[in-house]
């Protein structure tokens, strides 16, 4: 019966809304006696759904709007004010409609990313072709997805290529190549060819279900005001009641009395916050950008200064040898081929990339390393084939006492100042040859940076490990207002803690483990995504999905834009309520009069959340 | 310890959210309950030695929300 009533209420509000307009339309048509008759009906039918949801709720012990509806309408009923009844029960009714439906849209931007989740998936399994429910898929799966399918779990290719829309993940549009060995994710899209995959995470464990999952957290995450406002209504419906007695008392005017029960229910001003947040948080998740909830919003729209790591964050992160200078007696692959084989046992991304070239020129790398040694921020040490190698900056190979003669030198000069790292690889104390690396900077960068100016960033920073040189020629270049290089991790802890201490309110963008603690220091953490590394999307404060620099341009309006748009609901919906009382007290407001400009101001702070969904940052690009 | 998460009709006031949760706290057996307001999910723990999610369902449908789905773990 319950859920009858509940199921058929869009009908109820049709109904009594009939009836009313029939009400008013009687007395014209000669039929004066039945206007009561009709409105009546009216009030019962539409009270019918809210009072059972006000018992309910009391059955439970909890405390409802629609207990203060229920008893106001009765009131009204006892005091034949039956326009009055039949008007605010239907307006509750629609208005809850109304608001259930605008509020389905600004949580739209979610509900088109949970439904780009796949439902079915083709495996294969003992040599037969199956299609089964994604939930049924376990790892080590062979799954098959052909042109225009979704990918139903995270996996590796293992044959076959494929050009992969995967806009679920990163918000780009763009398709990306993918062969064999590649990572693919959940819900992104094949957009031409056709793969086999093995599965490595399934259901909530693969990427985009944790995606979905922070972002279902940031939207619940509620900012400072959010709080104020939902303790403030806390007290402040019991103390609506409390009040409205206490009038009734005073003035034994029932009427009086109720239409102020009616008019002070809180709903803009509990209301209006949270979706400001809920629309903005989910524009961002739709253009690859995770927020993770109001109070990072508010934070991140005061941000005045920026400290970028430059190597993977405004550089493309993915370095290349471009010269090895040779001054020792070995062929220059040999050299390659040793030092290769030391960094393979380091994690820095220099050291990959040295061991990256070798792998290209088809160098054999096994062996053993006897003494290996990372020595952090500075380079590694080790031995092999019965050589002393030390494998680094200038600081390492000082540390070692090995002697870098003016040629050496100079040549590691004129390299650094073309924009490479220059490092030093030392056989049995004499330095041996010298690997050029480069890291191109970002494309969107320039925009992005004077896109951030251009919205109120003060100050922007570049911290480095890398050498001077290299990180004045990058800073020159994107025309940034300082920078440090050299730096160790802990180092750019110190730099963000001070700056903090000088009243800056600081965003720190990092793309590594290496950032991780200076990314926790700061007011707000950016992490560059990469497709989502667990590290960093948990630790983050903000994490952009797409490696783009635009998308951090694009965060931060959408975080002005959205506290904006929060004060503005929140003012508008206080200035509402203090309209309402006067105009109660006043005697201009009455029952229905209220419960409509009520019911209006809620859809009317709901309305505004929604322009966030559309919200775009000036010139962004069309695939943002 | 098991876990529970029910997706309910759209839920629309944000004092749902007080009423649900604190009813569910107040329920035997349960550890935890979550309501995600803009997602419309409760997410529960709860000893699976004295309750199930058959009787919070009925809990949350008692309130006057209609599941929609469940999902156990």
């Amino acid at each position: 019966m319950i859920k009858h009533i509940n199921k058929h209420r869009n009908h109820i509000t049709a109904i009594s809304s009939i009836l009313i307009v029939s009400g008013f339309a009687l007395p014209f048509l000669g039929y004066e006696s039945y206007k009561d008759t009709a409105l009546i009906t009216a009030t019962i039918i539409a009270i019918i759904p809210i009072a059972i949801k006000a018992f309910q709720a009391i059955r439970m012990k909890a405390f409802s709007i629609e207990l203060l509806v229920t008893i106001a309408v009765i009131g009204a009923l006892y005091i034949h004010e039956y326009t009055e009844s039949s008007v605010v029960t239907f307006l509750f009714l629609f208005g809850a409609y109304l608001e259930a439906r605008t509020l389905e849209k600004t949580r739209s931007s979610l509900k088109a990313l949970i439904d780009m989740a796949p439902q079915e998936a083709d495996v294969i399994r003992e040599g037969e072709n199956l299609t089964i429910p994604v939930e049924e898929v376990v790892k080590g799966d062979r799954v098959v997805i052909r042109s225009g399918g979704k990918m139903p779990v995270d996996g590796r290719i293992i044959s076959g290529k494929a050009t992969i829309n995967e806009a679920a993940i990163t918000g780009e549009s763009r398709p990306a190549s993918k062969a064999v060995d590649d990572i693919v994710y959940s819900g992104t899209i094949v957009d031409n060819g056709y793969i086999e995959i093995i599965a490595e995470k399934v259901g909530d464990d693969t990427t985009f279900a944790k995606i979905i999952e922070l972002v279902e957290e940031a939207q619940e995450s509620k900012s400072k005001t959010q709080k104020f406002l939902d303790k403030f209504a806390q007290y402040y419906t019991p103390a609506v009641v409390i009040l409205a007695i206490i009038v009734y008392i005073l003035t034994r005017n029932l009427h009086l009395a109720i239409t102020f029960l009616v008019v002070a229910c809180p709903g803009a001003l509990v209301i209006g916050a949270p979706v400001s947040n809920v629309a903005g948080i989910g524009n961002g998740a739709r253009h690859g950008v995770l927020v993770k909830g109001g109070e990072v919003m508010d934070r991140l729209s005061k941000v005045d200064t920026i400290v970028f790591d430059k190597t993977g964050t405004l550089t493309k992160g993915m370095p290349e040898v471009t010269d090895i200078k040779n001054f020792s007696g070995l062929e220059v692959e040999e050299l390659l081929r040793l030092v290769a084989k030391v960094e393979t046992i380091s994690e820095h991304h220099l050291g990959q990339t040295i061991v990256k070239e070798a792998k290209k020129r088809n160098l054999n790398l096994e062996g053993e390393i006897i003494n290996g040694k990372v020595v952090k921020g500075n380079g590694i040490k080790a031995e092999i084939d019965s050589l002393v190698l030390a494998i680094g900056n200038r600081k390492l190979m000082d540390a070692e006492n090995i002697q870098i003669s003016d040629e050496v030198s100079d040549y590691a000069i004129g390299r650094e100042k073309a924009g490479n790292t220059a490092i030093f690889a030392a056989i049995d104390g004499q330095v041996a040859g010298i690997f050029s690396i480069t890291d191109q900077i970002r494309e969107d960068a320039h925009r992005a940076l004077a896109e951030l100016r251009k919205n109120g960033i003060k100050k922007m920073i570049m911290l480095t490990g890398d050498n001077r040189h290299t990180a004045e020629l990058v800073a020159n270049e994107l025309g940034l207002d300082e920078f440090q290089a050299e730096l160790l991790p802990e180092n750019k802890v110190e730099f963000v803690k001070k700056l903090k201490e000088a009243g800056h309110v600081v965003a720190m963008a990092g793309d590594g483990i290496n950032d991780a603690p200076a990314i926790a220091t700061a007011d707000i953490g950016l992490a560059m995504g990469e497709g989502g590394t667990d590290v960093s999307m948990e630790t983050a404060d903000v994490v952009l999905m797409a490696d783009k620099l635009m998308q951090f341009s694009h965060a931060y309006a959408l975080a002005k834009a959205t506290v904006r748009n929060m004060k503005q609901n929140t003012f508008f919906a206080v200035a509402v309520v203090f309209v309402l009382l006067a105009g109660v007290l006043s005697d201009y407001v009455h029952l229905a009069s209220g419960m409509f400009i009520h019911e209006a101001s809620i859809l009317i702070v709901i309305l505004n959340a929604m322009r966030l969904i559309r919200f775009k940052s000036t010139n962004s690009s069309p695939n943002l | 310890m098991a876990r529970a998460e029910f997706i309910l009709e759209p839920l629309t006031c944000p004092t749902c959210v007080k009423k649900i949760e604190s009813t569910l706290a107040k329920a035997k057996g349960v550890e935890s309950a979550k309501v995600l307001f803009n997602s419309n999910k409760v997410k529960t723990e709860f000893d699976e030695a004295i309750t199930n999610s058959e009787k919070l369902k009925l809990t949350i449908e008692n309130l006057g929300y209609s599941v929609l789905s469940s999902k156990e773990s």
